[in-house]
């Protein structure tokens, strides 16, 4: 048995002999550092997940009907009438929240240790259009089931574009294909949701690894392992703090890959909706032009972003502004490896300043995304009883919008003025022997 | 692993607050209690349903077969007992209220009810059911305090008796607003007969938003149970491979 292997090996080393080298250079002799934390398994879960949507992706597109007139009915007929179609779409559903929670995790990795530094900052502006592109992913997507939030959500979100001087009524109507989301509308998202896209990003994630790949992974010490001590097990001239990728970081993310499909698991097969965040109770009526659900409002993972646009006000006459602070909100994160001059990568060595301004972007962004989702609106009459909530929600909001684009102003002067006292930096990762 | 414990919890409570708050959107309904894995309940819900409810109500994406399947029921019973519309075993449960026509009686044709407890809830409906009372002022002469100035007659009635508003007094330049609503004429049923009644018929309708419910509560303990078997397995390889990694 052995001796076919080994040929069907040779047959094809004769044939395509740079198969084997590009193997072992990214899995076997590709030397990641020894001492990753939990905070790397997202990254390979992440992959996971955009694979579990592809997948079944492709199985509702089989019975899936991309019309205004037939798209809600189809879904149920996947729901209902097709073999095992519940599981496939719950598990298409459940991912797409998942590849958010996934993604905002190893997002936020990277800011904790500083892995969009030097000379990685290539790999994190690849690693921010995915999440650009994944953005208009998960929205269009959204739209196929042609609910009522979907319906509604299409026509807040497109326009949008209205706000942008000149062109933007035009531009609605473009990129509608009518003169509100309908037939043409739904047509268009559901090919680039299942084709354009997807390319898009599966090239894209190709690059985020390569990119990866040529400078090396950072590590929780935010040591760079390839200016260090040469030589491990496997190779003289390799670092000593690498080991190979494969075996020892697969057979550890599939640890990381059993405990993430326990839980996403859990909540396929006994919280499909989420109560309400992943699956909405307005997307289970089908859309209807005439009826306005009681609240818009984005899924989840947009709500961030959607309270910023909603927090900051119109000034001379234009909504405008709120859209810009949304894009802006996005766009700052692209700059952050210029943005951040501090030359120690790792929050374990950074100053106490970073820390703080760390953990109050993350509080930031967790109350937008409650303020967002609506959450204040109910919460502060729950709470504070008789009082203005409009006055108390928008004054909470925008506190948090200053934060969050306070970050990055913060980040700025305090690196590029050199206000931060950093710790000594050890020469190898510490858990070494 | 001690330092793994703070993140974990964090994440956890973030979640379960996150999940409980939005629950919580119903709005402090009383909760339906209802099992759609009771089938005895089902039976009834969907035998209530039958009489009361498909005159005007559709439930267009649910087979009168499936409902036989998952119910326990055999085609003889639904096709006699429950089909009244003349429908074939396969096909899908229509009423048989022409929309122009209900569109003139109601104001609005009925709406499907294929979805309802998932658009609205299980507490809603429920308590949507409870809640009819009499009201002259309105064209039907019904009202209800859950869905206030609803188009819709209240055809259980002779189960529930008849139930009337008691107002609050109204304050001035305000609209008069329902304090309770107690019962002025008993029905058929005792009221928790009644309550009992629409829980089978509220678990019907959440079993007919969701047949799947049955299938995947089925498999997700199997799922579940293998894949932490499988973690186990995995971590024990990731042990024995890490070994010498020091």
């Amino acid at each position: 048995m052995a001796k076919v292997f080994t040929n069907i090996g040779n047959w094809f080393n004769e044939r395509a002999p740079g198969l084997a080298p590009m193997y072992r250079a990214h899995m076997t002799e590709y030397y990641a550092p020894k001492n990753f934390n939990l905070w790397y398994y997202f990254g390979s879960l992440a992959l996971l997940v955009l694979i579990n949507q592809i997948v079944t992706g492709i199985f509702l597109t089989m019975n899936y009907n991309p019309s205004a007139a037939g798209a809600f009915d189809s879904v149920e007929y996947i729901m209902r009438d097709v073999e095992w179609g519940w599981l496939i779409r719950y598990m298409h559903s459940t991912g797409a929240s998942l590849f958010f929670v996934v993604v905002f995790l190893h997002m936020f990795r990277g800011l904790m240790y500083g892995s969009y530094k030097k000379p990685r900052e290539l790999v994190w502006l690849l690693g921010m259009l995915i999440f650009l592109v994944l953005m208009a992913e998960a929205f269009m997507g959204y739209v196929l089931p042609w609910g009522n939030m979907s319906f509604w959500g299409a026509q807040v979100i497109i326009s949008l574009f209205g706000t942008i001087p000149v062109i933007g009524g035009d531009l609605v109507q473009w990129i509608m294909g009518d003169f509100l989301p309908a037939d043409a509308t739904l047509n268009r998202f559901f090919a680039l949701h299942v084709i354009a896209l997807p390319i898009v990003l599966l090239l894209l994630v190709v690059l985020h690894i390569a990119a990866l790949h040529e400078v090396g992974s950072n590590n929780p010490d935010g040591v760079e392992i390839k200016k260090g001590p040469k030589g491990n097990r496997w190779d003289a001239l390799k670092p000593a703090d690498g080991i190979p990728f494969h075996p020892y970081y697969t057979v550890k993310d599939i640890v990381g890959v059993g405990f993430f499909l326990m839980i996403a698991a859990f909540i396929i097969f006994f919280a499909p909706t989420f109560g309400g965040w992943f699956l909405e109770h307005d997307n289970f009526i089908p859309a209807n032009n005439l009826a306005t659900p009681s609240h818009i409002k984005p899924v989840w993972y947009f709500t961030p972003f959607y309270a910023i646009l909603r927090m900051i006000p119109s000034l001379f006459g234009t909504a405008l502004w709120g859209v810009l602070g949304m894009f802006g909100a996005i766009a700052l994160l692209f700059l952050l490896p210029w943005i951040d001059r501090g030359q120690v990568k790792s929050i374990r060595y950074r100053g106490t300043g970073f820390k703080v301004a760390l953990a109050l972007f993350v509080v930031s962004f967790i109350a937008l995304g409650a303020v967002g989702a609506g959450v204040t609106a109910e919460v502060i009459p729950a709470w504070f009883g008789d009082v203005d909530v409009t006055f108390w929600e928008n004054l909470f909001g925008r506190t948090m919008t200053l934060i969050y684009f306070g970050f990055f102003a913060f980040l700025w002067a305090y690196t590029h003025y050199g206000w931060e006292k950093t710790k000594p930096v050890p020469e190898r990762v510490t858990t070494h022997d | 692993m001690k330092r793994y414990i703070f993140p974990v919890a964090l994440a956890f409570s973030l979640i379960v607050g996150s999940v409980s708050v939005h629950a919580s959107e119903e709005g402090g309904l009383p909760p339906a209690g209802t099992n759609v894995h009771d089938q005895a309940s089902l039976q009834r819900g969907a035998k209530l349903f039958f009489n009361y409810c498909v005159g005007c109500h559709s439930l267009k994406y649910m087979r009168y077969e499936r409902i036989a399947n998952d119910l326990g029921l055999s085609e003889e019973d639904v096709m006699q007992n429950l089909n009244f519309t003349g429908a074939k075993f396969g096909e899908p449960v229509v009423s048989h209220m022409p929309e122009a026509s209900a569109t003139t009686w109601f104001g609005k044709a009925p709406p499907d009810l294929s979805l309802e407890v998932r658009a609205k809830g299980v507490d809603w409906v429920y308590a949507y059911l409870n809640s009819f009372y009499l009201d002259p002022s309105r064209p039907v002469g019904w009202n209800n305090t859950v869905f206030p100035n609803a188009s819709m007659p209240f055809p259980m009635w002779e189960l529930q008796g008849l139930q009337v508003a008691e107002m609050k007094p109204a304050e001035a330049g305000e609209e008069p607003v329902v304090e309770k609503l107690v019962l002025s004429q008993p029905g058929k049923l005792t009221p928790a007969q009644f309550q009992q009644a629409t829980r089978d018929l509220t678990a019907f309708l959440e079993y007919a938003a969701e047949p799947a419910a049955l299938q995947r509560h089925h498999y997700g303990i199997w799922v579940l149970l293998f894949l932490a078997f499988f973690t186990f397995l995995a971590y024990l390889m990731k042990k024995e491979y890490w070994k010498d990694v020091h």
